[in-house]
Formats: C-alpha cells, sequence, structure tokens
C-alpha cells in the first residue's frame, strides 16, 4: 500500500513519518515515532488508554487516522511533565493520592484530566467523574483517581489540597 | 550515629517500613508513560503474528487454504496444525490435566478459537494476511448449556478422548463429563438433613464473566539459533512457571529459555495460564529466525482467553428452628468449556472451593462438582478471587440469607448465631480446612455499628409500607455480607502446579554501602511489590525502603517462584522475604558483636542497628555493618551480605470482612442506584494501608461489576454476545460507588509477620453483598433468589415476575 507523510506537532516538537492512509493515529505515535506513552486497551474507542490531546480536545487516537492529525497540535502524556523535567501536577496529584495501580491506564487518565482541568478549573468530584468517563481504568474503582485531579486541580490554583489517599 | 539521637520515632520514619502510607515508587515511571509494557518492546527485524479465529462454535474443519495469504505484501509465514504437529505442538497440555489444541487440529470447539497463525511484516500486513486466508468449515450441533452436556445424544464435543473412561481427576461418567470432586462426609450430612427442623434448597448460578485487564494478553518471542537460546516477554503473572512449561513442551533446555514479565498492565487471573499466542510467537520465532510479537486484541481477549466462573451451584442447608445450621451440601454444575484450562493448583480441580462452608460452624458438610465440556472458551481461572473461592463465598452468603428469610430471622442475626467464635481458632472445618485465625464476631459487630444497621432496617420497614400503600415505586435493599477467603497457596503438602511445589522466593543482597536488591519470585501486575516488599526489609533489617530496589520477573535474576494470583504473594513471597532478611540480619548481628567487642547475645535490635545491651552508646548502624560484611568480618565467616529465602507455607491464611451494601430500586425501571458500601476487611498484619485500600477500592469494583452486569454470555448457536466493551460491562466512574473502607486487625498466628492477603477479599465479600441487596429489596415482595446480574433489564424482569408491573 502506497505510503503518505505525515507532520504534526507532537508534545511542542516537529514530528513526522511515512504512514499507510489506513494507520491508526495510536499506531503512528507508537510504532513510527516510537513515543509509547500511548496505550491501546481496547480499540473501540470505550477505554480511553490511548487518550491524546488534538487541537486542544481530547480524542481516542486508536479511532483516528494519523493522516488525520496532519498539521495538528498533539500533546501526549509524554508532554505532561514541567518544563525542567519535574511531574506535572497531574503527575504529582496521580502519585500523591494512589491514583494508579498497574499503569495502564494511567497515561490516557492524565491526558483526559488535563484537559478537563483546562476547561473546568474548580470541578466538583460529581464533574470529575463526568469528565472522566470515557477513561476506564480495572484497577482503582477510581475514587483515588477523582481525588488525584482534585489534587492537582487544588495545586493548578495555587491552593493546598488536604485530603489523603485512601 | 553512635548517639541517641535523632529520636526513635525520627528515625522509624525514615525507614518507611511496614504499617507506613508510603508513596508507590512505580508511580514516578507509570505518570511519565515511562513504563515498558510488553507491546512497547521493538527488536530489530521483529515480526508480527495474528490469528485466524473460528466464526463457528463447533465445526469440523475440512480444509485450510494459505495460498491467497501467503501472495499477501508482507506476510512471511502461516502457521496451522500441520505445521505445529512438525514441533509436536499442535496440542498443549493445560494446568488442569487437560490438553487443548494451540491451532485447531481437525475440528473447532468454540467460536474465536484459533485456526492458524500468520506472520507477517507488522501487524497491518498480518491482519490483511488473515483476511485471505480460506477454512472450510462443516458445522456442527452446538452444546451452550451445561444442564445438557451430560444428556444421552448431546454433541460429542472431545473426540480426542473418545474411550476414555478416566481423566487427570478420577473417572468420566459421560463423554462430555471432565471430573467429578467430592469432599465431606456424605452419610453423616444426609443424616443430619433428615433430622433437621428446618431446610432450603436453591439453585444459586455464577454466571461466565471475564477478568480483562485493560493490557490484553501479549507477547514477543525471540529465538537465537546460534546460542540455542529463546527469550520470550509476555504478559506472564508466573513468569518461572510459563519457563518450565516452555522447556517441558519443547526440545529447548530450561537454563537457555529466559522469561520476561516486564511491566504488566493488569492481571486478575487472566495473565496466569499459556495461550496459544504464546506458543504461536515462539513456534514462528524458531520457524523466522526473528522476533515475533503477538498481542491480542480485545474482542479475542474477551471471546478467547479464559474466562471465569459458570459455576451453577445448588445449596442446602439444613438448620433448627431457632436458626442454629446443622449441614450443608452443594452440588456445583461447573462449565469448563471446551478444554479444562482451569488455572488451579494441579491436585485441585475446582480449586478451594471445599471453603464453602464459609465463617459459620457447620458440624458436617458434604460437596460434589461436576465437570462438563461445552462449546465455549476454554479457562475457569480465578478472576480476583483464590481459586472458586468466589464462587463459594457467593454460595454460601446467598443461602445463608435465603435459610434467614425462612427462619424470618435477620440475615445479620443470623450470622453472628452462627459464626466460628474466635476461641474455636485454629479451627477444622468440615471440609478439611484449618482456619489460622479470626475474629468475625467483632468485626461484624464493628460493621453493624458503623453502618448504622439497626436503624436502616427501621428505615426499609417503613419504605415497604409506603411501597405497599401505593406511595412509593421504590424498594430499599440493605445487603449484608460476611466472608471468609482462603489465599497464599500453598503448603507443598497440598499444593502444586505440574508437579512444582507453591513455594516462593526473595534473595536480598546488601551493598557495601548500605543499599539493597531484592528479588522475589512473584510479579506484580499493579499490587506495588516494588513498594511493599521494600517495606518489609525496612523494618526487618533497618535500611530505608528508600535505599532498596526491587526486581521481579525476569527468570534469570529472580529466584524460582510461582508467582503472583490468588493473593498469595503476601502469604508466601512476603513471608520468604521477611525470612530472607532475618537470615541477613543473624548475619549482620554476628558482625555489629565482632565490630562492638561484645557476644552476639549481648547486643539487641534497634531500629537501624544493633546496641549493646546496658551500654545504649555502643551501637552500629546497619550501614556500618553493612561496610563491614565486605571489608572486615568475623575470622573465618564469608564476607558479603546476602540471603536466599524459599518459603513453604505451613497453611494458607484466611482473611475475612463484613461488607454491606445499601441500594435503592426503582421497581419500574429496574434502576438501581447504590447508596452506601461499607467494607471492613481484615488481613491481619497491614504493610501498606495506601496500597490496601486502594486493592479493595478496585476489587469492589470489579465486585459491582460482576454483580450489577458484567458478564459472557453466548446464544443458542454458541455465539459470544458480549464481545467487546460495547456489551461487557467495565464500570466507569459514573456507576462506581463511594467506596466506604474499614479494617480490623487479626494477625496470621504462622506467618512471620502475621499479614494475610487481601488484593481478592473485594471482590469475594462485594459480589454477594450487592446480590443480597437486590435480593433483599425484593425479598418483602416474594423473592426467595433472583439470579445475577442485577442489571437495570433484570430488575425491571424480577419486578414483572413478581406482578408488580401491570
Amino acid at each position: 500500500m502506497s505510503k503518505t507523510h505525515v507532520k504534526f506537532k507532537l508534545n511542542g516538537a516537529a514530528a513526522e513519518g511515512m504512514c499507510e492512509p489506513r494507520t491508526l493515529l495510536v499506531h503512528f505515535i507508537r510504532e513510527n515515532l516510537s513515543i509509547t506513552g500511548t496505550h491501546i486497551g481496547c480499540e473501540t474507542t470505550h477505554c480511553g488508554a490511548c487518550t491524546v490531546d488534538l487541537n486542544g480536545k481530547s480524542v481516542k487516537s486508536c479511532t483516528l487516522l494519523a493522516v488525520q492529525a496532519q498539521g495538528a497540535d498533539v500533546v501526549t502524556i509524554e508532554g505532561m511533565a514541567n518544563a525542567d523535567g519535574t511531574l506535572g501536577a497531574l503527575q504529582e496529584g496521580f502519585r500523591q493520592m494512589h491514583g494508579l495501580q498497574c499503569g495502564y491506564c494511567t497515561p490516557g487518565m492524565i491526558v483526559r484530566a488535563h484537559r478537563l482541568l483546562k476547561e473546568n478549573p474548580k470541578p466538583t468530584d460529581e464533574e470529575i467523574r463526568f469528565g472522566i468517563a470515557g477513561n476506564l481504568c480495572r484497577c482503582t474503582g477510581y475514587q483515588n483517581i477523582v481525588k488525584a485531579i482534585q489534587h492537582a486541580a487544588a495545586k493548578l490554583r495555587g491552593e493546598e489540597y488536604l485530603e489523603a489517599a485512601e | 550515629m553512635n548517639d541517641m539521637s535523632p529520636n526513635k520515632a525520627e528515625r522509624e520514619a525514615k525507614l518507611e517500613g511496614m504499617g507506613c502510607r508510603r508513596k508507590r515508587v512505580e508511580d514516578v515511571r507509570f505518570t511519565q508513560g515511562k513504563g515498558n509494557f510488553v507491546d512497547d518492546i521493538k527488536l530489530p527485524g521483529m515480526l508480527f503474528g495474528d490469528f485466524v479465529r473460528s466464526p463457528y462454535a463447533h465445526a469440523r474443519i475440512k480444509g485450510i487454504n494459505i495460498k491467497k495469504a501467503m501472495k499477501v505484501p508482507g506476510v512471511l509465514a502461516v502457521l496451522t496444525a500441520t505445521e505445529l504437529k512438525g514441533v509436536n505442538l499442535a496440542w498443549m497440555p493445560t494446568l488442569a490435566g487437560d490438553v487443548q489444541m494451540v491451532l485447531a487440529d481437525g475440528k473447532v470447539l468454540f467460536q474465536n478459537q484459533e485456526v492458524a497463525f500468520v506472520v507477517a511484516t507488522d501487524r497491518y500486513a498480518a491482519a490483511d494476511g488473515v483476511e485471505a486466508v480460506e477454512v472450510d468449515y462443516e458445522a456442527l450441533p452446538v452444546l451452550v448449556d451445561p444442564f445438557k452436556a451430560m444428556d444421552k445424544n448431546a454433541p460429542v464435543l472431545r473426540e480426542d478422548l473418545k474411550g476414555k473412561t478416566s481423566g487427570a481427576h478420577g473417572p468420566r461418567k459421560h463423554h462430555n463429563h471432565i471430573f467429578e470432586w467430592t469432599m465431606g462426609d456424605k452419610d453423616l450430612t444426609e443424616a443430619a438433613f433428615r433430622k433437621a427442623d428446618v431446610t432450603i434448597k436453591e439453585l444459586i448460578s455464577y454466571h461466565r464473566t471475564h477478568p480483562s485487564p485493560l493490557e490484553t494478553c501479549q507477547s514477543v518471542a525471540s529465538f537465537d539459533k546460534i546460542k540455542g537460546e529463546l527469550t520470550v516477554w509476555g504478559t506472564f503473572q508466573a513468569p518461572h512457571v510459563i519457563r518450565t512449561v516452555a522447556s517441558l513442551i519443547s526440545t529447548i533446555p530450561e537454563h537457555k529459555i529466559h522469561v520476561i514479565s516486564p511491566d504488566v498492565g493488569g492481571g486478575f487471573g487472566n495473565k496466569v495460564g499459556a495461550y496459544p499466542g504464546y506458543i504461536c510467537s515462539i513456534v514462528a520465532s524458531i520457524v523466522t529466525g526473528k522476533p515475533v510479537k503477538w498481542v491480542e486484541d480485545r474482542i479475542e481477549n474477551l471471546t478467547a482467553t479464559s474466562f471465569a466462573r459458570d459455576y451453577h451451584m445448588t445449596a442446602e442447608i439444613a438448620a433448627t428452628k431457632d436458626g442454629k445450621v446443622q449441614a450443608l451440601r452443594v452440588h456445583v454444575l461447573a462449565d469448563h468449556g471446551a478444554f479444562d484450562a482451569c488455572a488451579d493448583p494441579s491436585k485441585w480441580p475446582a480449586g478451594f472451593f471445599n471453603i464453602v462452608t464459609g465463617s459459620y460452624d457447620f458440624p458436617v458438610a458434604h460437596c460434589a462438582v461436576d465437570g462438563v465440556y461445552t462449546n465455549k472458551a476454554p479457562g475457569g481461572v480465578a478472576y480476583r478471587c483464590s481459586f472458586r473461592v468466589t464462587e463459594a463465598a457467593y454460595c454460601i452468603e446467598r443461602a445463608m440469607d435465603i435459610l434467614a428469610k425462612k427462619l424470618n430471622m435477620d440475615p445479620a442475626e443470623l450470622r453472628l448465631k452462627n459464626f466460628i467464635r474466635r476461641d474455636q481458632f485454629p479451627y477444622q472445618s468440615a471440609l478439611g480446612w484449618e482456619y489460622d485465625s479470626g475474629d468475625y464476631h467483632t468485626a461484624m459487630k464493628q460493621g453493624m455499628e458503623k453502618i448504622g444497621y439497626p436503624a436502616l432496617r427501621e428505615e426499609q420497614k417503613r419504605k415497604q409500607a409506603d411501597f405497599k400503600a401505593g406511595k412509593t415505586r421504590d424498594i430499599m435493599g440493605i445487603g449484608v455480607s460476611f466472608f471468609t477467603e482462603i489465599v497464599g497457596a500453598g503448603p507443598s503438602k497440598n499444593c502444586d502446579i505440574l508437579g512444582i511445589a507453591m513455594f516462593d522466593s526473595c534473595e536480598i543482597r546488601i551493598h557495601p554501602t548500605g543499599s539493597a536488591i531484592a528479588r522475589v519470585g512473584t510479579k506484580s501486575t499493579g499490587q506495588a511489590h516494588e513498594t511493599t516488599w521494600a517495606q518489609i526489609i525496612a523494618t526487618e533489617i533497618g535500611i530505608p525502603s528508600a535505599d532498596i530496589m526491587v526486581e521481579e520477573g525476569n527468570t534469570d535474576t529472580a529466584p524460582y517462584g510461582l508467582g503472583t494470583y490468588g493473593s498469595r504473594s503476601t502469604p508466601v513471597a512476603g513471608a520468604a522475604i521477611a525470612m530472607a532478611a532475618r537470615k541477613i540480619k543473624a548475619k549482620a548481628q554476628m558482625i555489629a558483636a565482632y565490630m562492638l567487642e561484645v557476644h552476639e547475645g549481648d547486643l539487641q535490635f534497634d531500629i537501624d542497628g544493633f546496641r549493646v545491651k546496658g551500654l545504649p552508646e555502643k551501637f552500629k548502624s546497619m550501614k556500618e555493618i553493612a561496610w563491614a560484611a565486605y571489608h572486615s568480618v568475623p575470622p573465618g565467616m564469608e564476607p558479603g551480605l546476602e540471603a536466599v529465602s524459599y518459603y513453604d507455607p505451613p497453611n494458607m491464611t484466611y482473611p475475612f470482612g463484613a461488607y454491606f451494601c445499601v441500594m435503592d430500586i426503582d421497581v419500574d425501571t429496574g434502576v438501581y442506584k447504590i447508596r452506601r458500601f461499607y467494607a471492613l476487611d481484615d488481613c491481619g498484619t497491614r504493610i501498606n494501608p495506601m496500597v490496601i485500600e486502594g486493592q479493595v477500592h478496585g476489587g469492589l469494583t470489579e465486585a459491582f461489576a460482576i454483580a450489577m452486569g458484567q458478564e459472557i454470555r453466548y446464544d443458542a448457536g454458541g455465539n459470544v454476545l458480549t464481545g467487546s466493551f460495547m456489551d461487557f460491562f467495565i464500570p466507569t466512574a459514573v456507576e462506581t460507588p463511594v467506596w466506604e473502607t474499614d479494617h480490623t486487625v487479626t494477625p496470621s498466628p504462622h506467618h512471620p509477620i502475621g499479614a494475610k492477603g487481601v488484593g481478592e477479599s473485594p471482590n469475594v465479600g462485594g459480589v454477594p453483598a450487592f446480590s443480597n441487596a437486590v435480593n433483599d429489596a425484593f425479598g418483602f415482595l416474594g423473592a426467595t433468589h433472583i439470579q445475577m446480574p442485577h442489571d437495570y433489564w433484570r430488575n425491571w424482569e424480577a419486578a414483572k415476575s413478581l406482578g408488580l408491573i401491570k
């Protein structure tokens, strides 16, 4: 099958490669570009392990073609750390509040939460639960993920979050 | 360090040892997308394999044509049973003593069974190749209902077993019968039933479901022809067992097989067994001389690699009229699918189902399990539970509620009346187990107080009156569940896998500068072993957990262990870790005595070093002792500071807990709302409460899924109806209830640190709590037992069958 040239911005830097028109964005990122933090859990857009941020929206990269990202601004889990390399607010929140166990859903969950907090910097627990409903987790039961996102939200607002992880 | 400062509390805090809520070391890589999962592995020249699968549940294969597939660009090879026969791998042994086709040999026995393996340059080319393989099937009659498996004219599924009147677990009664397994005293049980005041009998089914970790099963095999060595990276909960099995079924000696479980994205029992994908990736690598990756997609995962449950349990209890239980009798019809690929210790075809007497003092009991073949996926794995323990707990906890209803007694009161008392431990159960420790009454009463049990029952009475008066269409259920688990398989006297005793192991090396590496025979799939194992060592020998690196999953470097499943890691490997640490501590004490010029007996361990009794200023820290171990050991002593322990547990551990679920159901729609869920767990000594609570949250969420809708369903033709996350219920954050956790601590008397397992308790105790809540809600309207799963539709059906909807 003939190949197409795809180029977009990935985590702030230019990324490009040749791929078949049918190549899924998640495979292009993971295999052509060897950036493997984004995971695949279901191939049917249900689990959200493959969530990336594309032009300011959360998308599931397992049901988007790489060619559809032509010229886009794409952010993955690898773009979530602070500029100095320390853990970003969400990454730190997940660690502090025990918001992960096996770690497989975590990249998609954090990338999704990143967009959620951009849209709603002071969410209620219920809004967080609704906002991450496109991301499945089999380990945590979500309770500490909600706290992790609240922890990050507080930090981003310059407030202190006090509740301990359960 | 020779003075008394910093103070004790500070020194202890610095260790971050047992009991503290230590943050996980794993999280630093996982939160940055730097985990290393199987599909992240990329080797030079790596190929990709994909399966041709059967659309039929039962069919004869009349021919396979690979010509077109071989012409697809990128396709290099297509393996079928014919090729596998050449290396004697068309069939493989299962953990349950059966055999299973790796690729369909003459016929297919379940939908999506592996028929051929296409190897290509990438996953897209492999998928193209799969499409181009032509298989000629002749459909055969399909057997889906296990209750019809032993009918006289039932189709013959396993032609390979023709004429075999006995299997790995004794006589076979029928061509679709696998085994009958019995425990207990049949005659005494019958006698007790004959003179009982009250008896109950109910068919309690635990439907088929699937563990479905978010990462599916996958492997990368790389065979080095020059060295004759095979390396396999895979999603293995038990990498050493995989290595041994690989060696036994291939001609490759075990020392030339390197099995590596890198980071694993959840297991829940799905990743214990050996699957055709692993074998085919290995064979394909040998055939092509290149590394071959196999990654299952979600549909393949749900429909082919293992399932859980499918136990149909007829439970009977005999009791006195005032509610004292006298006998338990259970018959189970177990649907194992097309091959008996149950992942149990080899001598236990029904796992530890004989824990079915639960937390109650049954004087006598008898249970019998009949395993049968059907045209469904093989498996029978322990999905977040010890072997068949969730089935057993569900059975007894439903049966106790049914008895309570018959006696017109409160279900909590009935349980309190029949609990094994604290002074009865160690307790010999009627079905053969020795429960190590428990304090059931305390746990139950604490739970009842915290949930406000009497007030909830009062409220329920009012609501029931309102419902009958037509003032509301909501009904309220209070689900009570008290479970006893049996985890930590297991003692070599009764537990093995293919002949290998189910011990576990740890090797600890202390480096000269006082930091350490610990290698363990288990494999975390999210349980935070890198964090918690270090905590055990920190407390045992006084080195900060931050200075201890924990490594698992590489069979070349880790000591032989049986892996992580059945909540065995803490009961077995946790003990091995403590014992290895104690060996190090004993040697450290000798070195410290030499350094301080005193007799060993004059020293006492004090948080992070040894102190001379009565002379508190004379102290040597573990850091100093570590240096001395490589520098100035006592004359005649070998230098170095390391130890290995292989721990054969004397008994299982028996965690327990009291769970309560409060639920409201709208009878007109079947829509339920979980108002509260309270879980009290007693897992003995608690190593990291944060991790324990996280495990409880996760296990409860899986219990919620299973009880309230998650199911692998088949139609009459053997087609899977729940083959993707569209139809297979995985709760999102929106449906998932908020969990209230609590605990009591009753240490295990035989475990070196008193710890029991915990990861699976919430699934075991959670499922009956939800189901009992639904049944309790409908109980006053005449329901005795409503089968799981209790999704909206089935709740509505239940309401309709009770005449509540006109």
